[in-house]
């Protein structure tokens, strides 16, 4: 079976080695996934696998047949972004944006999963509803690293698409 | 990466037979083990992928639950029995790696995770685990975040998971499938192994063994919490943890269950410090003397001396919580 990716099918010959990371980035041309530290420590190779984010670096393309995945490219284009693409931009969420794509994708199943009630550590109540504050979004996005160090303007782009979608 | 075989195992029967040639490893969620293939200190010739084998889901079993083998972390930290019956469990799990590593990571790869330490990753060192009878370098080495307890001369690394110290202080059972199709129920507390003189096997299983689920008794009540202290807030590994269950009845600790990471290269229970707390009233003195008697063989390697304060204190404050005192 093909893996789907942005929608599209694409067959999955290749080295049983490669990660799902670099079969996006060189066998289907998709470079907007980033690989930074290719060992699950960075987040920039961050995208959506059946709609929960991964690390694409620590898992192996071959394993995904019949899967569905999602890159920044599948998320919005220049001319119709992503709500949080948008917001990205208008906050300035980065200064050289290589931690982007990932720190958006990320943001992206973070939303969905507290729409789903999951709850994280810094919760008050492991088994109560979440509710999100800056030190919730910053505890869910920690696996997200920018060397940038842009994590104010971050936090507030996703803050912002978090109240326009409450 | 060296090359491998892939295969995917269509049964649990099949799995086994895959796993008992030389060289074959199951892969769950590869969040660990394909980061140790990159870098060469796992070479496994043949990688058999576990994940569409009917291991998923959480069930109940008697007065418990029973997690598959193959529940991702977030399922089980989002599943309202386990956030509501078993808090320590879902806060421990909360507690590691991020959002993207659980939705990977796998109840049976995070129960076997190696227990490791720096000097396991770099080729250039020597290491008993990785290379039996290469000697250890952490030994005499930089050993900030090494074993104080249960640690021997071959190997003083750390088991680094929060999930599985939790499961220890709730007492929970590792369901394996064996090579010869046959089913074992093995203790959480009797999963994971000392070093002695052979550091490379970090837990009991035997080659074609593969974990089906977890078992969690039935839901013990109490107090539960988990506390995890580390070098940053979020997103790394445990300096020392400790996963509490705690009892008070009339001002009296009735029974108290107790874990602790970061420690040893197993997840650490000792149940003279339990049986020392149960029936006495919650004091700063009680809670000085369990602190000296978990800690009674402890001993620092150099750099890491001062994970014998900090477990005492972290103990304390736990306890402090647990039994209704401030922090
Ligand atoms: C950057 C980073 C930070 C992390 N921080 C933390 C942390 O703070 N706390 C923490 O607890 N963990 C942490 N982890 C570790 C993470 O939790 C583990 O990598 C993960 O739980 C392993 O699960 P997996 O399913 O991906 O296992 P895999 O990588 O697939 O497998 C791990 C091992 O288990 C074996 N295995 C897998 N499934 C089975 C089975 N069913 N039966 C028998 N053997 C099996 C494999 O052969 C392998 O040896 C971190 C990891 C990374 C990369
Ligand atoms: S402590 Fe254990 S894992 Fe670390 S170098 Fe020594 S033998 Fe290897
Ligand atoms: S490239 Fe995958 S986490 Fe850094
Ligand atoms: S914008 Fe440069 S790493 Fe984040």
């Amino acid at each position: 079976m093909p893996i789907t990716i942005n929608g599209a099918e694409h067959d999955l010959d290749v080295d049983p080695r490669t990660s799902l990371l670099d079969f996006l980035r060189t066998g289907c041309g998709l470079t907007g996934t980033k690989k930074g530290c290719d060992h699950g420590q960075c987040g920039a190779c961050t995208v959506l696998l059946n709609g929960q984010r991964i690390n694409s670096c620590l898992t192996l393309a071959v394993m995904h047949d019949g899967d569905s995945v999602t890159t920044i490219e599948g998320l919005g284009t220049p001319d119709a972004p992503h709500p949080l693409q948008a917001a990205f931009v208008r906050h300035d969420g980065y200064q050289c944006g290589y931690c982007t794509p990932g720190q958006i994708c990320s943001a992206k199943a973070m939303l969905d999963e507290v729409a789903a009630g999951w709850t994280s550590f810094v919760s008050d109540d492991v088994a109560g509803a979440p509710k999100l504050s800056e030190e919730e979004i910053r505890e869910r996005m920690s696996g997200n690293v920018c060397r940038c160090g842009a994590y104010s303007n971050i936090v507030a782009a996703i803050a912002e698409v978090a109240e326009a979608q409450a | 990466m060296k090359p491998f075989d892939y295969q995917r195992a269509h049964g649990l029967g099949d799995a086994g037979q895959l796993l008992v040639a030389e060289g074959a490893k199951p892969i769950a969620g590869g969040t660990n083990l394909l980061d140790l293939m990159k870098l060469e200190v796992e070479t496994p010739t043949a990688l058999v992928d576990v994940n569409r084998l009917p291991l998923g889901g959480i069930t109940p079993h008697g007065e418990g639950l029973h997690i598959g083998a193959l529940v991702s972390n977030s399922a089980c930290a989002a599943d309202p029995r386990i956030r509501g019956q078993y808090p320590v469990l879902a806060r421990a799990i909360l507690a590691g790696a991020t959002f993207q590593l659980r939705n990977k990571a796998t109840t049976g790869g995070n129960l076997c995770q190696r227990t490791r330490c720096y000097y396991f990753y770099d080729l250039s060192q020597s290491c008993n685990k990785r290379e039996p009878g290469t000697g250890c370098a952490a030994i005499g080495g930089f050993n900030r975040i090494h074993a104080i307890l249960g640690a021997s001369d071959a190997c003083i690394a750390t088991y680094p998971g929060d999930m599985a110290v939790a499961l220890s202080a709730l007492d929970a059972t590792v369901e394996i499938h064996g090579a010869k199709g046959d089913k074992r129920m093995v203790p959480v507390r009797d999963f994971h192994r000392l070093p002695g003189d052979t550091p490379e096997r970090d837990n009991v299983l035997e080659p074609g063994d593969v974990i089906t689920g977890v078992v969690l008794p039935a839901p013990p009540g109490g107090t539960q919490l988990y506390r995890k202290v580390r070098d940053r807030a979020s997103y790394a590994f445990a300096l020392v943890s400790v996963a509490a269950v705690v009892h008070l009845e009339e001002g009296v600790i009735a029974s108290a269950r107790l874990a602790f990471g970061g420690l040893a290269h197993k997840p650490w229970h000792d149940p003279r410090v339990e049986a020392l707390l149960e029936g006495q009233a919650p004091s700063d003195a009680l809670f000085d003397e369990a602190a000296a008697l978990l800690l009674d063989t402890a001993r620092g390697q150099g750099s890491n001396d001062f994970k014998i304060p900090l477990t005492r204190r972290t103990l304390k404050a736990v306890l402090r919580e647990a039994t209704g005192g401030t922090l």
